[in-house]
C-alpha cells in the first residue's frame, strides 16, 4: 500500500491534497469541472481479430474459454453490473480463476454488489486480485478497500462516464471482458431484453466490447442466428460460453419498487419539485433525471402529478428506469425516455414494447465529458443524494461519514456537471451524523455543479447561481418551505448532532476519486478502527485469514 | 379566528416522530398521550412531550397543542399539570360528553397559569365530541368556555359508540357532523374534522375532504404528514376565487364612491351573503398566506379577459 508520507502532495483545484505520482505514474490535479482536456489525440485501439468462415464461436466452459483467450498473471478483467445483485457471472469466473491459480489480477467492473462481495475479498485475500479499478465499493467489500490492508494498490473511484473516458483513453487497459449477456447466438450478436435473466439493457458492457482485447458473452439463452436486436454486436465478441445461470431474475429487477413512507423522506422530494417548480423548470418540452432511490422516486411520482396539473410535456428523461418514469411515458407526460439501468420489471418489458420511444444509449453517450457529445448536458434537472455535502457546496456520494467506502459515484459528477439545475437531496443529518458539514471527507462532485441542496429543514440555493436567487425574488414562496443559506443547514444539522467528528483517517491511500475527466478530485485513506462497527470487519478478516489458513 | 385547515397528530411516546412535526406545513401538531400512546407508555409520553414543549422549536406558523388523555381516567389531570407551559397553545380534550367536563379542564388550566405566571386564558381549548351523549349536548359544550374555540369530532369513538360502521364516506357519522358544524357555529367557534385513517388513500381523502368543507367544517384532522398538502389544496380558494372576492370589495368600493346603496358585479347583484363569502375568501388566503392580487393585477386581468366569469363558486 501506498503511504501517504512516501508521496509528494499538490493541492487541486478545490484545495484538497493529490499525490503527484502513484506507483511512478503521474496523476493530473483536478483543476475544474470542464478545465481538463483530453491528452492523448486518438482513442485507444482494440486487438484486431479474424473471422474465417466456418466460424464457431461457442465454447463449452468457462474453463476452457479463460485458456482459450490466454488469461494470464497480471492481466486486467472486466465485468458490468446490469444484473445488480442478481449476478452469478462473476462469481462464476472468479472461481474458474481461482481454480487456473492465475493471480495479481486488476478487477474493473463498472460497479459491484453484495452478491459479489464474498467471491471479491476471497480473491483479493489469496492473492488472485491485486487491485481494483471499479465503479464501487459497499458493505464489506468496501470495508475491506477501507482497511488498506488487503489490495496492493490504491483503488481508483470513477464515475459512470469516466470510466468509459478511461477506457477509450487506454487508462484502463482490458485484457478481457466477461460480459453477461441476457441473449446471444451461436456469434455473440447480443441483447438484454430477451431471455431468463432479461435486465433491459447491458450498455455498460459497451465500451468493455470495443476496448478489450478479448470479449466473452457469458448467457443462459442462446437463440438462433441472427439475434435480434443486436445490442452488441457480433463483430465484438470473441467467445460464447453458455452457462445454467447467468442470474437470478428475481434480484435483477425489483418486483414492484415503492414510494417511501418517511414524512422527511417526502417533504424532501416535494420541496425539491417545488423549487424546480418555482425556479421555472418545470415546463413544457423539459428533460429531467432521477433515479431510484427513496427522494427520487417521491421526486418522479410528484413531478408527475405537478406536470398533469399544468398541462406540460416534457421532451425526454433518463433514468434509472422505474415504473414511476415509465408511467409517465405510457401517459404522455414524457415523451421519450432514456434508459441506463432498468431497475424493475415494468422498466424491461417497456423497453422491449416501445423501442421507438424508449431506448438505451452507450455509457460514453450518456455522460463521457471526452467524448463528441453527451445526453447529460442536455439535462434540465437532475436530482442526486449523497453522504455529505460542504459549505463550499462540495458533495461526497463515496465514503459514509465515518470515511469507509461504501457508496458507488455512478452518474453523480457526470449529471451535475451537466444539468442546468442540479438539486441535491439529502436530509441534515443520519443517525447520530450530520449531513450538511462544514467540509466533506471525500469530495466527488465539485460544489460549482451543485444549485440547490434541499433538507426537511430547509433549502440553500448555490451562490454562485445568481439567476437562480434572483429568480426566487419574483416568486412567492409558499410558506412551508424555508429558503436559507447552506452555512445555517449546516448549523443547524450540528445543533442536532453535535460537531462532525473527523474519521480515524490512517496513514495510507486506499482509493483515488478519479473527476469525470481523469483528474484526481480527491484522495481516501484508510480507516483505523475506533467504533465498534468499524472495527467489526477488522476483527472478521483475522478470523477469515485464520480460516483459509488452516 | 385561527387558521386550523389541518390538524396532525404525533405520537406522543415516539422521540423520533417529534422533532420533525413542525416540518410539515400543518396549521396545527396534536402532540397525542391518548390513543396513540399504549397505556405502559403513558408516563413517559407525558415526560417526553413536556420536555418537547419546552425545547424544541416547532416553527413561527405552527399551533402547538397536546391532546391529552380523557379526564374520567387517571392520566388526564396528570397530562394537564405537566403539560401546561409558555409554549404550549392548546388543549385537545377527548370523549367531552357534558359542559362540565370542559368546565373542569378550564379550572385546572386557570390555576396553573396563576401559579406559573402564565398569562391567563392564553392556552386555548377544544373539545373532542365522540360518543352518542356528547354530540347531542353540543351546543351546551359550545357555550361552556371563553378557552374554547373549536368543536370536534371523533369519528372512529363515535361510529363505535353508535354500533355503526365507517364507510369510504362516513355515512354513519354525517349526522352528527351537522349537528357539531351547527352548535360550533351558533356559538362562534370553529368546527374540526375528524381523521381520515388510511392514509394510503389520497383520493377517499380528497373527497371526505370536500364534502366537510362544503357542509362548513374549517378543517380536517390527519395521521400522516402526507395528508396535510391534499387538505390544504381542498380548504384554500383557488386563485380565481380570491381574484372574485378582490373584484367583489373594488365593486362596493366603487359603489360607496357613487353613494349608491347597490351594489353590482357585471350584471350580478352583490348581496350580503357576497360579501361576507369575499371576505372570508381573502380572511383565509392572507392568513394562508396565499398570493392576493392588489386591485390594479386585478383591473388588468379583467382587461385581459373581457368575458370570463370570476370562477366565484356562489
Amino acid at each position: 500500500m501506498v503511504k501517504v508520507t512516501d508521496v509528494e502532495w499538490v493541492e487541486n483545484a478545490l484545495g484538497r491534497k493529490v499525490p503527484r505520482f502513484i506507483e511512478g505514474v503521474e496523476l493530473i490535479p483536478y483543476k475544474g469541472p470542464f478545465a481538463h482536456r483530453p491528452v492523448k489525440a486518438h482513442k485507444y485501439g482494440p486487438t484486431l481479430g479474424y473471422v474465417a468462415s466456418e466460424q464457431n464461436e461457442i465454447v463449452k466452459t468457462l474453463a476452457e474459454v479463460i485458456d482459450k483467450v490466454g488469461l494470464k498473471d497480471g492481466m486486467t478483467i472486466s465485468f458490468h453490473h446490469h444484473f445488480r445483485n442478481g449476478d452469478h457471472v462473476m462469481n462464476l469466473v472468479l472461481s474458474e480463476i481461482e481454480k487456473k491459480g492465475i493471480k495479481n489480477l486488476t478487477l474493473a467492473p463498472s460497479s459491484t454488489f453484495p452478491c459479489q462481495e464474498e467471491a471479491i475479498i476471497r480473491c483479493i485475500m489469496n492473492g488472485t486480485i491485486k487491485k481494483v479499478e471499479g465503479g464501487s465499493a459497499r458493505g464489506e467489500f468496501g470495508r475491506l478497500v477501507s482497511s488498506g490492508k488487503y489490495l496492493k494498490e490504491p483503488m481508483r473511484i470513477r464515475s459512470h462516464g469516466g470510466r468509459v473516458r478511461a477506457i477509450e483513453a487506454g487508462d484502463i487497459h482490458i485484457d478481457v471482458a466477461f460480459i453477461g449477456a441476457p441473449s446471444s447466438d451461436e456469434l455473440g450478436n447480443l441483447n438484454a431484453i430477451n431471455g431468463p435473466s432479461a435486465c433491459g439493457t447491458i450498455n455498460f458492457a459497451y465500451a468493455d466490447a470495443h476496448f478489450a482485447d478479448h470479449v466473452i458473452a457469458v448467457t443462459d439463452h442462446l437463440v438462433d442466428y441472427p439475434n435480434f436486436p443486436m445490442s452488441i454486436g457480433q463483430e465484438l465478441v470473441d467467445y460464447i460460453v453458455v452457462v445454467d445461470k447467468i442470474g437470478d431474475p428475481n434480484k435483477i429487477a425489483s418486483g414492484e419498487l415503492r414510494i417511501t413512507n418517511s414524512p422527511t423522506r417526502l417533504k424532501i422530494a416535494k420541496d425539491a419539485m417545488r423549487i424546480a417548480d418555482l425556479l421555472g423548470y418545470v415546463k413544457d418540452r423539459m428533460s429531467f433525471q432521477a433515479g431510484a432511490g427513496g427522494i427520487s422516486l417521491a421526486f418522479t411520482e410528484f413531478i408527475h402529478q405537478r406536470m398533469k396539473e399544468k398541462g406540460v410535456k416534457a421532451a425526454w428523461a433518463q433514468g434509472g428506469t422505474t415504473k414511476f418514469l415509465v408511467d409517465m411515458l405510457m401517459d404522455g407526460t414524457v415523451k421519450k425516455l432514456i434508459t441506463g439501468q432498468a431497475f424493475d420489471v415494468a422498466a424491461i418489458e417497456n423497453m422491449k414494447e416501445n423501442p421507438k420511444i424508449h431506448v438505451d444509449l452507450p455509457i460514453g453517450a450518456y455522460a463521457n465529458l471526452h467524448g463528441k457529445g453527451c445526453t447529460v448536458n442536455k439535462l434540465d434537472i437532475v436530482v442526486l443524494g449523497a453522504t455529505e455535502v460542504d459549505l463550499d457546496y462540495n458533495v461526497n456520494s463515496v465514503t459514509m461519514s465515518n470515511g469507509i467506502i461504501a457508496e458507488p459515484v455512478g452518474g453523480h459528477s457526470d449529471t451535475a456537471a451537466g444539468a442546468s439545475l442540479t438539486i441535491l437531496t439529502v436530509p441534515l443529518f443520519r443517525g447520530r451524523y450530520p449531513v450538511v458539514v462544514d467540509r466533506v471527507n471525500t469530495v466527488v462532485t465539485p460544489g460549482e455543479n451543485i444549485d440547490v441542496v434541499v433538507t426537511e429543514r430547509g433549502i440553500a440555493i448555490n451562490p454562485r447561481r445568481t439567476d437562480l436567487l434572483q429568480k426566487l425574488q419574483e416568486v412567492k414562496i409558499p410558506r412551508d418551505m424555508r429558503i436559507t443559506n447552506i452555512e445555517d443547514l449546516q448549523r443547524q444539522a450540528y445543533e442536532i448532532t453535535q460537531t462532525k467528528v473527523e474519521p480515524n483517517w490512517g496513514d495510507e491511500i486506499v482509493a483515488l476519486i478519479e473527476y469525470r475527466d481523469g483528474t484526481i478530485i480527491d484522495v481516501v485513506r484508510n480507516v483505523e478502527p475506533r467504533y465498534y462497527e468499524d472495527a467489526v470487519f477488522a476483527e472478521k478478516e483475522e478470523k477469515d485469514v485464520e480460516r483459509r489458513e488452516n | 379566528m385561527k387558521l386550523r385547515r389541518s390538524r396532525l397528530y404525533v405520537p406522543g411516546n415516539n422521540p423520533k416522530m417529534i422533532p420533525p412535526a413542525g416540518l410539515y406545513g400543518a396549521d396545527v401538531i396534536s402532540l397525542d398521550l391518548e390513543d396513540s400512546v399504549p397505556l405502559e407508555y403513558k408516563t413517559d409520553a407525558r415526560m417526553l412531550v413536556s420536555e418537547a414543549l419546552k425545547v424544541i422549536d416547532f416553527g413561527p406558523a405552527t399551533e402547538v397543542t397536546v391532546r391529552i388523555n380523557p379526564m374520567n381516567t387517571p392520566f388526564g389531570k396528570w397530562d394537564i399539570k405537566q403539560i401546561v407551559s409558555e409554549k404550549l397553545h392548546g388543549i385537545y380534550i377527548p370523549k367531552v360528553e357534558t359542559r362540565e367536563d370542559v368546565i373542569q379542564v378550564d379550572d385546572i388550566v386557570t390555576d396553573l397559569e396563576e401559579k406559573k405566571g402564565l398569562p391567563i386564558g392564553k392556552i386555548k381549548l377544544f373539545a373532542t365530541l365522540e360518543t352518542a351523549k356528547g354530540i347531542l349536548n353540543a351546543y351546551e359544550i359550545a357555550q361552556s368556555s371563553k378557552r374554547l374555540e373549536a368543536l370536534t369530532i371523533g369519528g372512529e369513538d363515535l361510529t363505535a359508540d353508535l354500533g355503526g360502521e365507517r364507510s369510504s364516506v362516513g355515512t354513519a357519522i354525517n349526522t352528527a357532523r351537522s349537528l357539531v358544524l351547527l352548535a360550533a357555529k351558533a356559538a362562534g367557534i370553529q368546527a374540526i374534522d375528524t381523521v381520515y385513517s388510511d392514509f394510503g388513500d389520497q383520493e377517499g381523502l380528497r373527497k371526505e375532504t370536500e364534502l366537510i368543507k362544503i357542509m362548513g367544517y374549517d378543517g380536517k384532522a390527519c395521521i400522516h404528514p402526507s395528508q396535510v398538502g391534499i387538505i390544504h389544496s381542498i380548504f384554500d380558494p383557488t386563485p380565481e376565487q380570491i381574484v372574485y372576492a378582490v373584484r367583489v370589495k373594488m365593486a362596493i368600493e366603487e359603489a360607496k364612491k357613487r353613494g349608491s346603496g347597490a351594489v353590482s358585479l357585471g350584471s350580478k347583484m352583490i348581496d350580503r351573503p357576497i360579501v361576507l363569502k369575499a371576505e372570508r375568501v381573502l380572511e383565509i388566503a392572507k392568513m394562508a398566506d396565499l398570493h392576493i392580487p392588489s386591485p390594479e393585477e386585478v383591473s388588468e386581468m379583467t382587461q385581459q379577459k373581457v368575458k370570463k366569469s370570476g370562477g366565484g363558486d356562489d
